[in-house]
């Protein structure tokens, strides 16, 4: 007698959840993807956790009554692992609303995903998004700090540089007045070779002017 | 000092005539030779050759050895490009750039006097080096502004442009990152900021701003002492480069599939030697990497002593020059190929998850290699749903991912950046690689800033009244304010403008009439004997053919080849960057920039007759002056 009853329940169960139903979620794990050699099988237990998250999450919601895993129905189990599911309510005659469920999931989304060791990619409930967590910023970028250092730096070089240029220009110009620009003054004393005037040896350090020397060796030697 | 047979004499003050055979190289007048005597006594001079050579390769290797060769191996035959690129760098590269050197040692003067000294009329010539290497600087220390911002950016992690950021309400990524690609939007989006079309130039953007200031004043730092600062900056902007090349290249031959680029990029295609685009590239190409005709080598070689052994090093600094471009497109393929295939399995794994999720097959059951018999099954066994799914299949091919040929920036700061962001420790790769842009793109500033400067400096008007460093701070100030532009909106708009028009038919015509002053107004013969006279070798039969003849006849086809493109070509277009749709379209220019881009043209090249005018319309002046006097 009690066979047409469980027949009647499995009959509603089937069309409370199916593909496409009102308020029913596909759901898609990648659990090769995610785990590659350390992947578990998909089975009747993983579904039990499954519910049983589900469970969990609708509980958190305020003002509503206990969810009962019971309750969450799976169906249309693909090899992909996909499948759907729906929340009914406590009478099990009509589901939740889609909003409801969604609200409910998305701010269990990290505990969902936690538990089958996936993440957002690789457990994904088609038309739930999931909120991407704000980035990281800084109260000052990066890159400015970066910025400020690299630029003092240079300032401070470009400083000691044109002081230390005008410190020299100055004590040159305190020097002896008779090395002043020879430019200017057009009169220098300079060595004379055999009616040929040549350039002395630079005084500055013992630098010998090259192009002397080789045309020494081609003047005929006194 | 010490000579027997000497005497001291005092010499006479200018223009009073100087009677006896100077020791120095033959001038042209025994004033000249009083002068140059004279400037000589306080011309800086290089430390030591060896800082010449790192000079004139840290100038000559810049960011064009990197991002315009590959691009050009990859669009004309790959491993047969090289061939002539090779005839060229004989033909036309070692000889042009002998020339220069040998000019401005010859002469030991900046660009201006050089050709004043060869022939008054002549100074035009320089002028308009001045002229182009200004232009170029403007727009050439923008490129390292970037350079500043992006290494900045390489010390986060993620690296800014490997992941989109999220859109308004966080539950996605922002619209334009999605439909171009994260390191796409961090360029055009983050980095420029960039307008539609080259008529809304919209603001200066503070960000790139900064940079570029600090770019300047690395650049002034570096040329602030002359000589004395800059020959021991180039020992690191010479050395630096290929250091990173180096670890690159280790790094780019282990990457998974980096002898895909590699294969692809050294299989020659041979029956691209018959295109004279080929050629002519190749003729370009030696021709703007060695920086000729800027004035740059001209000055360099002006700080030279007089027996400086310039023929070696011009065919030294030649060859390192070539062989870094081929070095650094090895290195580029091998980063190609990475990215190519990354991309070409990227691509794969989406149309895997498609199949595997409209199918609800087994995940992990397809994969790379049955993908193809199994699209076959499933199309025959499910046809409708297949033909439901089949136009969002993508075709991933990695020819056609190898095919992407870019250049230029592009190719620095979008399709290397992509490469760098998905490699492990990508921030240290970032670093490495945004470091050598800087050293290569600092060491080509020096030369163009020492085209500029050493004219200026050698000019006793001006260095009476300010010393060096002044006329450096001011140059560089002037260039920073007005390169600004470039920081708009529209900026790399007009930074285009510069690239493609600013420096490319002035010059040429600037290294012609160069060739042809040497060669016959100044005269090979006497060229070579104040050569031989100098360094002590005589002019070998090679150089001379190339001078008087080759060289000259290459220069004047690539000249009408280029005006006869120009000519053809119409109305000018760019390529503007379409936020909407996320890629870049075609438009046209509008009048305001053709006028830009003539004037740009023109002031460069209208210097040589202009000055050449003025020069004798003086000349007839005085004459008559003086022939009212008499």
């Amino acid at each position: 007698m009690l066979w047409p009853l469980f027949f009647l329940m499995t009959a509603i169960h089937a069309e409370l959840c199916q593909p496409d139903a009102e308020n029913a979620f596909k759901v898609r794990l990648s659990i090769r993807t995610a785990l590659g050699d350390k992947a578990y099988v998909w089975d009747t237990n993983e579904e039990y956790l499954f519910r049983a998250m589900v469970a969990f999450s609708m509980r958190k919601v305020p003002n509503r009554g206990a969810t009962e895993i019971s309750h969450v129905l799976l169906c249309n189990v693909t090899q992909r692992v996909s499948f759907w599911f729906v929340v009914t309510d406590p009478s099990k005659n009509h589901t939740l609303p889609a909003v409801e469920v969604q609200s409910a999931i998305r701010m269990n989304r990290n505990r969902i995903n936690n538990a089958f060791s996936l993440n957002d990619h690789t457990l994904e409930f088609l038309k739930i998004p999931s909120t991407f967590a704000p980035p990281m910023e800084p109260s000052v970028p990066i890159w400015i700090i970066i910025f400020g250092v690299i630029f003092c730096i240079v300032i401070v070089a470009v400083t000691l540089l044109i002081l230390s240029g005008i410190r020299q220009h100055r004590r040159n110009t305190k020097g002896p007045s008779g090395v002043d620009d020879t430019e200017d003054k057009c009169e220098n004393t300079i060595t004379v070779e055999n009616g040929i005037p040549c350039d002395p040896l630079d005084t500055k350090g013992g630098h010998i002017n090259e192009v002397f020397l080789t045309e020494e060796e081609r003047l005929t030697p006194l | 000092d010490g000579r027997p047979g000497a005497t001291h004499i005092t010499l006479p003050p200018f223009g009073k005539g100087w009677g006896g055979a100077p020791c120095l190289p033959v001038p042209r007048s025994p004033a000249e030779g009083l002068r140059a005597w004279a400037m000589e006594k306080a011309r800086p001079q290089w430390g030591n050759p060896l800082q010449f050579v790192f000079a004139c390769i840290s100038y000559a290797v810049g960011l064009g050895n990197v991002w315009r060769f590959p691009y050009l191996c990859q669009m004309y035959g790959g491993g047969s490009f090289l061939v002539p690129y090779i005839i060229m760098l004989i033909l036309e590269g070692m000889p042009l750039l002998y020339l220069e050197l040998a000019v401005g040692q010859r002469m030991r003067q900046g660009s201006i006097g050089a050709w004043r000294t060869i022939s008054p009329y002549l100074s035009g010539v320089g002028v308009a080096s001045v002229v182009a290497s200004f232009f170029l600087s403007m727009y050439y220390n923008v490129i390292n502004a970037w350079s500043f911002w992006y290494l900045f950016h390489s010390f986060q992690d993620p690296l800014p442009w490997s992941v989109c950021p999220l859109n308004d309400n966080l539950t996605g990524y922002d619209e334009e990152c999605e439909k171009a690609s994260s390191t796409q939007y961090f360029w055009y989006r983050k980095t420029l900021n960039i307008s539609p079309s080259i008529q809304e130039s919209g603001g200066v953007q503070w960000e790139p701003a900064l940079c570029l200031i600090l770019a300047w004043l690395v650049v002034y730092l570096c040329i602030l002492r002359g000589t004395e600062s800059t020959g021991k900056v180039v020992y690191f902007t010479a050395l630096l480069p290929y250091c990173v090349l180096i670890i690159y290249l280790v790094r780019g031959l282990t990457l998974h599939g980096a002898t895909n680029g590699l294969v692809y990029m050294f299989t020659p295609k041979v029956e691209q030697l018959a295109n004279p685009k080929t050629w002519i590239s190749a003729a370009t190409q030696i021709f703007f990497s060695l920086g000729l005709g800027f004035g740059s080598l001209i000055a360099f070689a002006s700080y030279n002593e007089p027996s400086n052994d310039c023929q070696k090093h011009a065919i030294v600094v030649s060859l390192i020059n070539s062989s870094t471009s081929i070095f650094s497109s090895i290195v580029t393929f091998s980063i190609y190929g990475f990215k190519a295939t990354f991309n070409y399995e990227n691509c794969l794994s989406k149309v895997i998850l498609l199949l595997t999720n409209s199918f609800d097959l087994e995940d992990g059951f397809l994969t790379a290699s049955n993908l193809e018999p199994m699209k076959d099954y499933l199309a025959s066994t499910y046809p409708s749903k297949y033909s439901e799914v089949f136009p969002h299949i993508r075709n991933c091919s990695l020819e056609s991912e190898l095919n992407t040929a870019v250049q230029g920036t592009g190719l620095a700061f979008i399709v290397y950046t992509e490469a760098i962001k998905n490699m492990e420790v990508s921030q240290l790769w970032s670093v490495l690689y945004f470091f050598m842009l800087l050293t290569l793109g600092i060491g080509s500033m020096l030369g163009n800033t020492a085209a500029i400067l050493t004219p200026l400096t050698d000019s006793k008007v001006i260095s009476r009244h300010l010393s060096r460093e002044a006329i450096s701070g001011l140059v560089c100030l002037i260039s920073c304010g007005i390169s600004m532009v470039f920081t708009m909106e529209a900026g790399n708009y007009w930074f285009d403008i510069f690239n493609d028009y600013a420096a490319t038919l002035s010059l040429l015509l600037i290294v012609l009439v160069e060739i042809i002053a040497v060669c016959y107004v100044y005269g090979l013969r006497r060229f070579g004997s104040d050569l031989q006279a100098m360094t002590g070798h005589t002019l070998n039969w090679y150089w001379k053919a190339m001078w008087a003849g080759v060289s000259p006849l290459l220069i004047v086809s690539l000249f009408i080849f280029y005006l006869s493109d120009y000519i053809l070509m119409g109305t000018l277009q760019y390529q503007a960057w379409d936020a909407t749709q996320g890629k870049l379209v075609t438009k046209d220019y509008p009048s305001y920039a053709l006028a830009v881009i003539w004037l740009l043209v023109a002031s460069s090249t209208m210097c040589i007759p202009l000055v050449a005018l003025g020069i004798f319309i003086t000349h007839c002046l005085k004459k008559r002056g003086t022939a009212a006097v008499a």
